[in-house]
């Protein structure tokens, strides 16, 4: 029977959360990096034992840590993240331009076919990547060449957070950034170009369809349709039918349209999960009900999903990275929450339990289905 | 030999459970300690100081023989109790309310 393995992240450490295929009975590991902030740990594709995390901290900084045995046992592997060449500077808050600094790295992304390769995500907004396993890191600085000293960070920082690697077609990434948008290279990151068009974000940016600037919170992608792209951004749930060259809205019914995160089912790929929040000022569910809301139809109509999940009094955030999908049938389904619960489903979301209450704050989710 | 006393999360991260003693040039400066424990231990690297600048992260802070070295400049010569043993060198994670 197949195995499953939900890698953790939260603002105190890092927790790996295994069950088998029924996903009924889990047990929880205790703590890894005790008290350092977890923002993203992900397993290779290419070797299942092999896992990377983002270990960072307020006081001493970034550091990779890699795990060749299933996240029993960690090694430092690396934390220079230099920005290419002269950084350059972005727009700062004040109007004047601001340099690039190094504060973190947000995600990871493996290679699906070498175990050697990660492409991390930082902030400030760069795109690193490397080929040794997480020893050394080199930027692929085009990212920046896309306009981004028109870039501005919002106040969750300028980080970039998505990295979706186009499975049929290895030179094609997309990456996304808070408050600059969505980013396409078909070279293998030599050069990269704003695929934003669609997108209106009439009250952030003075002018609503700029071709960057948008606050796009995430992307998602089902592999095997990689030509098909989803978003949830800052306002409205968005969808590309052609590689991100344009975006429709698909918000439809949705009690909000803001959020964090959005996934896509493994076995459907026109089921769609988003989970609204009531709006930027107030970051917690709409009526105080946790609701994830699935779409079937590849956006417009959405169902509430409520069975297991709290219907009064609950005022958690789901953060970006902080869903995700297993890929048995049927599909399971996870998230995590700023209060400090995993959820999951083992049903595509029909019903939820709780595999655990009282983690600190969830920062990522990630799930590896193992043989 | 100079004594140095990490933090617990960077004692964690070089898998130390106690002090650090290091050989260091005399007089030992401020600069030459830091070298010699990140010769040591590669891992702490960019974790005390700036991995490009060298500049001390802004909430490390460095005391010896119970002064404030944080602001001296990176040439300046430790304490005598330190620079004998004595007394240890102590990088420390500012406090931060809350």
């Amino acid at each position: 029977m197949s195995k499953i393995r939900v890698l953790v992240g939260t603002r105190k450490g890092a927790f790996i959360l295994t069950s088998d295929g029924k996903r009924e009975q889990w047990k929880i590991s205790d703590p890894r990096f005790a008290g350092w902030e977890i923002y993203h740990l992900k397993g290779s594709p290419a070797e299942s034992d092999r896992l990377f995390a983002s270990q960072t901290s307020g006081w001493f900084g970034q550091m990779i840590q890699r795990s060749d045995d299933g996240g029993e046992n960690w090694e430092p592997v690396g934390n220079e993240f230099n920005y290419d060449g002269v950084p350059g500077t972005h727009q700062w808050y004040d109007g004047t331009q601001h340099p690039w600094e190094f504060k973190r790295v947000w995600h990871l992304e493996p290679s699906p076919t070498d175990p050697d390769t990660i492409y991390a995500g930082a902030e400030d907004a760069a795109l690193f990547k490397t080929t040794d396993g997480g020893r050394t890191w080199k930027e692929l600085a085009g990212v920046r060449s896309a306009k981004g000293h028109l870039w501005q960070p919002g106040a969750g920082g300028m980080g970039l957070h998505t990295i979706v690697l186009d499975p049929k077609r290895p030179e094609r990434i997309f990456i996304a950034i808070s408050a600059a948008g969505v980013f396409r290279t078909d070279d293998a990151g030599q050069t990269w170009q704003p695929t934003n068009r669609g997108l209106k974000s009439p009250y952030e940016i003075p002018d609503p369809e700029a071709e960057v600037g948008h606050c796009v919170h995430r992307i998602a992608m089902h592999p095997s349709r990689p030509g098909v792209l989803f978003m949830q951004k800052h306002w409205d749930v968005m969808r590309s039918d052609d590689a991100g060259e344009s975006w429709h809205e698909i918000s439809g019914n949705l009690p909000s349209d803001f959020g964090f995160p959005i996934d896509v089912h493994a076995n459907e790929p026109e089921t769609i999960y988003v989970v609204p929040i009531k709006s930027d000022s107030e970051h917690f569910p709409p009526e105080g009900k946790l609701r994830v809301y699935r779409s079937r139809t590849g956006g417009n109509e959405w169902e509430a999903l409520t069975n297991g999940l709290p219907q009064r009094d609950c005022y958690v955030n789901v953060l970006r990275d902080a869903m995700a999908v297993d890929s048995l049938d049927p599909c399971g389904i996870y998230f995590g929450t700023t209060g400090g619960q995993v959820y999951a489903s083992a049903d595509s979301g029909d019903t939820w339990n709780p595999i655990v209450r009282d983690l600190p704050a969830v920062l990522s989710v990630e799930v590896q289905t193992l043989p | 030999m100079i004594r140095v006393l990490l933090p617990y999360h960077l004692r964690t991260l070089a898998r130390l459970d106690s002090e650090v003693l290091l050989e260091v040039e005399s007089p030992p400066t401020l600069s030459a300690v830091l070298d010699a424990l990140e010769t040591c231990y590669p891992v702490l690297r960019g974790t005390i100081r700036d991995q490009m600048t060298g500049q001390r992260r802004p909430f490390v802070r460095f005391f010896a023989g119970k002064e404030d070295l944080s602001h001296h400049p990176p040439d300046s010569a430790l304490p005598e109790a330190v620079a004998s043993g004595g007394e240890p060198f102590l990088v420390i994670g500012a406090m931060a309310g809350g």
